[in-house]
């Protein structure tokens, strides 16, 4: 029987031969955190150990609330700054021009590798899968433990397999079919499990789009989401990796699987996850028409330079009608679309872009939302009053759907844009 | 560890996301004695739950208990106002974790999901709880549940009080060994 890319990855970080539903003890490559690094830097200071294991894997990036929005998010980012410097961590993204919301700034400077375990203090960590990454979030206290001792406890996990074959049509995105996925798995359906893309469907995305299917694994209930590492892959990290040791893994072809599900991606049509969970899936057909308020386009799910193009290329020359929010990944995107000219698109269509940093998606600010407010948004979760008020409603969409949405001031189907 | 936890329940549905149990919005707050307040703020019926709690109450919920985000609070928001165990057919991975790794105990138990559908146990019912062998009564309804155990590592983590504890602990016993 052959091994899935999780017995494969925990295996080579324990140094032996493992199975699903084994605990392994493995020392992390790479640990990114984010604003709650000072809250974990005390957790870690009472262990009673002084120094971080190696502040070198320390990846610290700060994105929840940027530049701070309140006293309380100060003191943490003050903190976060002050724990690094006395680790001589030499990771540490600022409020800069050179940083990003942590999952997308993580990849972009190459400390996301194949093969190698990263595990992070926020759950959408999954989202390095598409580099082939072993990658899974994890709560502060753990991650104050693992900074202390280098080492992390993690069940090796049983494995869905998700088989995609075909190409998307015109105005259909990945985030289409991973909405779709979701709402046929369940929120919980691959809950404690590792959640495999295989097919030709896959290697046919960019590793822009790969990684809005990793992102969303969580919303499964994944440990973490994977596809296997190609050439994609290798050209985009290629003199950016941070660290030598990595190694291309996947999973061999007679690995066990606890589920496998299989989909042409060409039967894929534009959808949303309706209010107030990310498995309320529906397709666009039945939401069409629905009046919103606010559109969001942004994010570690879709907020990278292809999501803000395609959205400019539905807004290129008209008007949104609602207030339309587009806040680019991270300061690299933010310029590679100040240059091609995908800003001013966005900003001549009435769009307003905020600066880089997971802006409204949580509710901190940039875009929060009123009573009875509807959002379109291109982010990961849906939650009952995740962006704001308890009685506001949100719909998860893609970049094109929220794009054409935007026009109308109601839920359209982006074919139709 | 014999002993037998009497509390009241709150029960939950399925799916009960963190900023259902902990808001967003109270993030950047980092004191957990502070947390307690803002407890199910979001749950639609349950807005009075952190004025009404009572230290020994049970917070009983569906499957999928705590899914979406990392965040500690949703674990420390409960622990603080002394809910001493959490009753749940299932809960998502990182709460799970988050729960195991504070001392803070969760029972799977099955069937829970269904029996809180079909009102076997409700708001304010009386339970009775024993940790040690996971078994569960609904004095009011007179429903028993079950709850499952947990592996070794877990129980030796939960029984030092939590991750930092237990690391303690064996910081120590390394340092008299060696």
């Amino acid at each position: 029987m052959g091994k899935t890319f999780a017995e494969k990855a925990l295996g080579r970080a324990a140094g032996h031969p493992v199975s699903a539903n084994e605990v392994v003890t493995v020392e992390p490559d790479f640990c990114v955190s984010h604003d709650n690094t000072g809250p974990i830097s005390r957790t870690f200071k009472k262990i009673g150990v002084k120094r971080v294991w190696k502040p070198e894997r320390l990846v610290v990036i700060l994105d929840h609330g940027v530049p701070a929005p309140s006293s309380e998010h100060a003191v943490n980012h003050k903190e976060a700054r002050e724990f690094m410097k006395e680790q001589s961590a030499p990771h540490f993204y600022d409020v800069s021009s050179e940083s990003g919301v942590c999952h997308q700034k993580f990849p972009e400077d190459g400390f996301a590798l194949p093969g190698q375990i990263v595990i992070g203090s926020d759950s959408h960590t999954c989202t390095y899968g598409a580099f082939g990454t072993f990658a899974t979030g994890i709560g502060r206290t753990e991650m104050a433990a693992a900074w202390a001792t280098g080492g992390i406890w993690l069940k090796v996990p049983e494995s869905v397999k998700i088989t995609a074959t075909g190409a998307l049509k015109p105005g259909v995105s990945a985030k289409d079919f991973i909405l779709k996925v979701i709402g046929d798995v369940k929120s919980d359906g691959a809950d404690y499990m590792s959640v495999e893309f295989h097919g030709d469907g896959i290697e046919n995305m960019s590793v822009s789009e790969r990684m809005t299917l990793c992102n969303m694994g969580i919303e499964m209930g994944a440990k973490n989401a994977v596809c296997e590492p190609d050439r994609k892959v290798l050209d985009f990290i290629n003199g950016k990796e941070k660290s030598s040791d990595w190694e291309i893994l996947w999973a061999d072809p007679d690995a066990a699987y606890a589920r496998e599900l299989k989909y042409d991606l060409g039967g894929i049509v534009p959808g949303v996850a309706k209010p107030h969970t990310v498995d309320n899936y529906a397709p666009i057909g039945e939401v069409k028409g629905r009046k919103i308020d606010q559109v969001f386009i942004g994010t570690c799910t879709n907020g990278r330079l292809d999501d803000l193009r395609a959205a400019a290329a539905i807004l290129k020359g008209r008007r949104v009608a609602v207030r339309t929010i587009v806040i680019p990944a991270s300061w690299n995107i933010y310029r590679g679309a100040m240059r091609d000219g995908t800003l001013d698109t966005l900003l001549d269509a009435g769009c307003i872009v905020c600066n880089p940093g997971c802006g409204p998606c949580l509710g901190a600010h940039m875009g929060a939302l009123a009573p009875g407010e509807v959002c379109v948004s291109a982010a990961n979760r849906n939650f009952k009053g995740r962006m704001g008020d308890k009685e506001s409603f949100i719909y998860l969409a893609s970049p094109r759907t929220t794009a054409a949405s935007a026009l109308t001031g109601a839920i359209t189907d982006p074919r139709e844009a | 560890m014999g002993e037998t936890l009497k509390g009241r329940a709150w029960v939950f549905s399925d799916d009960v996301d963190t900023d259902l149990i902990y808001h967003n919005k109270y993030l950047a707050e980092t004191d957990p004695r502070k947390m307690p307040q803002y407890s199910f703020e979001y749950y639609p019926g349950k807005e009075n739950f952190a004025k009404e709690i009572k230290p020994g109450d049970f917070v009983v919920a569906g499957k999928n208990f705590g899914c979406g985000s990392s965040r500690e609070h949703a674990v420390y928001c409960l622990k603080e106002a002394g809910v001493p165990v959490i009753l749940a057919e299932t809960c998502s991975r990182i709460y799970y974790r988050n729960a195991v790794n504070n001392g803070y105990p969760v029972l799977f138990v099955k069937g829970l999901s269904d029996a809180i559908k079909a009102g076997k146990i409700k708001d304010g019912d009386s339970l009775e709880v024993e940790l040690a062998n996971g078994s569960i009564k609904d004095v009011t309804s007179g429903e028993t549940f079950r709850g499952d155990a947990v592996s070794d590592l877990e129980r030796d983590i939960m029984a030092a009080g939590g991750l930092i504890p237990y690391l303690k602990s064996k910081k120590k016993a390394g340092e008299r060994d060696g």
